[in-house]
């Protein structure tokens, strides 16, 4: 068995109103910052995974994020590897 | 025999009682249904109320989906069983995929808690056969995340189907506008406040017809569809029998 860890980005689908990105991208004008748009709020969900290897590892992180981390009809998700122990 | 209606409860689900009395006045027999059952005990339609079902952690109504309950909900479902849910019931059967679509949060961001005023689209659909016709239908909503969403081909579909079954609508009666914040104000594409699954028999909508049943709350309205709902199920548990003797 080995020890993974993962990061699941889940981040709201292109064309997808995102009223919180619009919430953070009106509070610019009050921090005097300029040039800064097309703000996405998204989330981040880590995790452990205790599998056989990493592929399986993956495949667990795949399905959690799929069925259960991101509504495909409104979001997309990227898993990204945040280091493993053997 | 008063009809035996099913009430899920769910850690968090806070208008179970709400709806359970709405539906004790409207004739029914209410039977609440924790989250943790796998059986219905033969229900003959369920009501998935509102609330903030698990916290509505994640995203509003998606780790009710999981429950056991809810897969015995599903079964049923497919099965042509009546299911209707209000609120945070609407936003559990559009994670659950039963009726198509997600609810995002409100376009202003903010909780909307007051009055709407919504009108059917068809009065031939089990949750909606006792409305007046062209009559609108004024209740409350209660909620951060009711914004109506899917993708403008579903959206074409269900308009098309006929699966649009409550829509916000002006002072006038007319369907409100998308960007009209009187009268849709979590921004619902094409003002939907409510719709139907393919097959007709699980019905999900955002405002709450159980806080509009009775005179004291202030509106009567929401009892039409709670009195539909609890004669369709009715029907459904004792079917007229077609042609004695045949068998």
């Amino acid at each position: 068995m080995s020890i993974h860890r993962y990061a699941v980005n889940v981040t709201p689908k292109p064309g997808i109103l995102d009223p919180q990105g619009r919430a953070v991208e009106g509070s610019l004008d009050h921090l005097g910052i300029e040039g800064v748009s097309a703000i996405r709020v998204g989330r981040r969900v880590e995790m452990t995974v205790d599998a056989a290897d990493e592929p399986a590892a993956r495949a667990v992180v795949e399905r959690l994020a799929a069925e259960l981390l991101a509504n495909p009809l409104i979001e997309a998700y990227a898993i990204e590897s945040i280091g493993g122990i053997a | 025999m008063p009809v035996r209606i099913g009430v899920v409860v769910f850690p968090g689900s806070n208008c179970d009682r709400d709806t359970i009395h709405a539906l004790a006045l409207a004739g029914a027999e209410p039977v609440a249904l924790w989250h943790e059952q796998a059986s219905l005990d033969g229900v003959a339609a369920v009501v998935l109320p509102g609330g903030f079902a698990y916290g509505d952690y994640l995203r509003a109504g998606v780790i009710a989906r999981f429950s056991p309950v809810m897969r015995a909900v599903a079964g049923f479902a497919g099965d042509g069983g009546l299911v209707l849910g209000i609120c945070n019931g609407f936003q559990v059967l559009a994670e659950a995929g039963l009726v198509p679509g997600a609810l995002l949060r409100n376009r202003e961001l903010r909780f909307l808690g007051r009055e709407v005023t919504i009108a059917p689209e068809r009065l031939d659909t089990p949750f909606t056969h006792g409305l007046a016709a062209n009559g609108s239908l004024r209740m409350p909503i209660a909620h951060g995340e009711g914004c109506y969403f899917a993708d403008p081909a579903t959206l074409d579909a269900l308009e098309r189907d006929g699966r649009v079954l409550f829509r916000y609508v002006d002072p006038d009666g007319a369907p409100a506008a998308e960007d009209d914040r009187a009268a849709n104000p979590n921004g619902s594409l094409r003002a939907i406040a409510g719709v139907l699954n393919d097959a007709g028999n699980v019905a999900g909508l955002m405002p709450h017809p159980e806080r509009a049943a009775e005179a004291i709350l202030g509106s009567e309205d929401g009892a039409a569809i709670i009195r539909s709902l609890v004669e369709s199920a009715a029907r459904a548990a004792n079917p007229v029998p077609a042609a004695v003797g045949t068998r």
